[in-house]
């Protein structure tokens, strides 16, 4: 397995994860609440979307051009990756609140007690809840295994670290019976987001018409130069939001 | 109609997401690289600064109060 081969099976098997993990809450706190069989048929339902999506549209993007298929794929990841950095440098510096996996369970449960009687049989609450999660979440995987894996003419691998990831997160939650709560959800987010971000700028750029120094050995400095820039990001902006709180906490007991 | 304006919303929130900020400056970066991959002059370094200057503006918009 190469190097970018093996970027490509870590970026999506923990985007993957990570998507699974927050589909699996809802979906648990649908089924327990509700009904499991319309909840397992809307993921059933969802999971079959996908895969069609995915089968329709691999060969689609794998047949184009490789400079246009390139920057496609380098404007897609570095959307996609500088949203999900964007988010994980904002949860790590205290800007946005951390995912919480059992605030958003009882959340969802809560919901699902407020909808009304559950209908013997089929219930369409519990089905559009789980189908409508996992296919909002799973959306995003199938975008990177598709860009990823089309750039790399190895859908098949991407596919295999997505499906991979589902299984572990799905062993775990039924295992547990409960939210991953434990996962480190904002840690994975900070991978994925380097990753996409790192190979995005590779490849767009690649597509663009430049030509990177070293070659293929560049990723091999773009990946550390990333995650560092982030890192540092972390820093200044936790830096700056200290001075800035206790400004505020002066002026409000100014106020008092 | 307004299932394809629903189509729309939901294309626009998956695609730009959070913050338009970052969709545009993706493109406008991606434009220069092969603007300036166009001349004699090495482009590589184009998309990363931009990449960079996209992430601080982002970040710096919702992260830092009072900014």
């Amino acid at each position: 397995m190469t190097g970018a081969e093996l970027g490509l099976a870590v970026s999506v098997f923990l985007a993957c994860a990570v998507e699974a993990v927050e589909a699996l809450t809802i979906v648990l706190a649908v089924g327990a609440t509700r009904s499991w069989r319309s909840s397992l048929t809307g993921v059933g339902a969802a999971a079959l979307v996908l895969a069609a999506l995915t089968a329709v549209l691999g060969p689609a993007l794998t047949a184009l051009p490789i400079n246009v298929l390139r920057v496609i794929v380098g404007a897609l990841l570095l959307i996609f990756g500088l949203q999900w950095l964007r988010k994980a440098i904002l949860r790590a510096t205290g800007a946005k609140d951390l995912h919480d996996e059992r605030a958003a369970y009882a959340h969802e449960t809560d919901a699902a007690r407020r909808a009304g009687e559950t209908r013997p049989g089929f219930d369409p609450y519990s089905f559009t809840i789980a189908f409508k999660s996992v296919l909002l979440e799973g959306l995003e995987v199938v975008f990177i295994v598709l860009t990823f894996g089309a750039n790399q003419h190895d859908v098949g691998l991407a596919a295999a670290a997505a499906g991979a990831a589902v299984l572990i997160v799905l062993t775990a939650g039924l295992a547990v019976h409960a939210p991953l709560s434990r996962v480190p959800e904002n840690t994975m987010k900070f991978a994925v987001g380097v990753m996409l971000t790192s190979f995005g700028t590779f490849w767009g750029a690649e597509g663009a018409g430049a030509h990177w120094p070293g070659g293929d050995g560049a990723l091999l400095a773009l990946i550390p130069a990333v995650l560092l820039f982030a890192l540092a990001l972390v820093a200044l902006v936790r830096r700056r939001r200290v001075p800035a709180r206790v400004a505020l906490s002066d002026e409000v007991a100014l106020r008092i | 109609m307004s299932r394809l304006a629903s189509f729309g919303r939901l294309a626009w929130d998956f695609v730009v997401g959070d913050d338009w900020r970052i969709a545009a400056g993706v493109v406008i970066a991606l434009g220069a690289t092969a603007l300036i991959a166009g001349t004699s002059l090495a482009a590589w370094w184009v998309l990363p600064m931009g990449v960079a200057a996209v992430l601080v503006l982002s970040v710096w918009h919702a992260g830092v109060p009072g900014r």
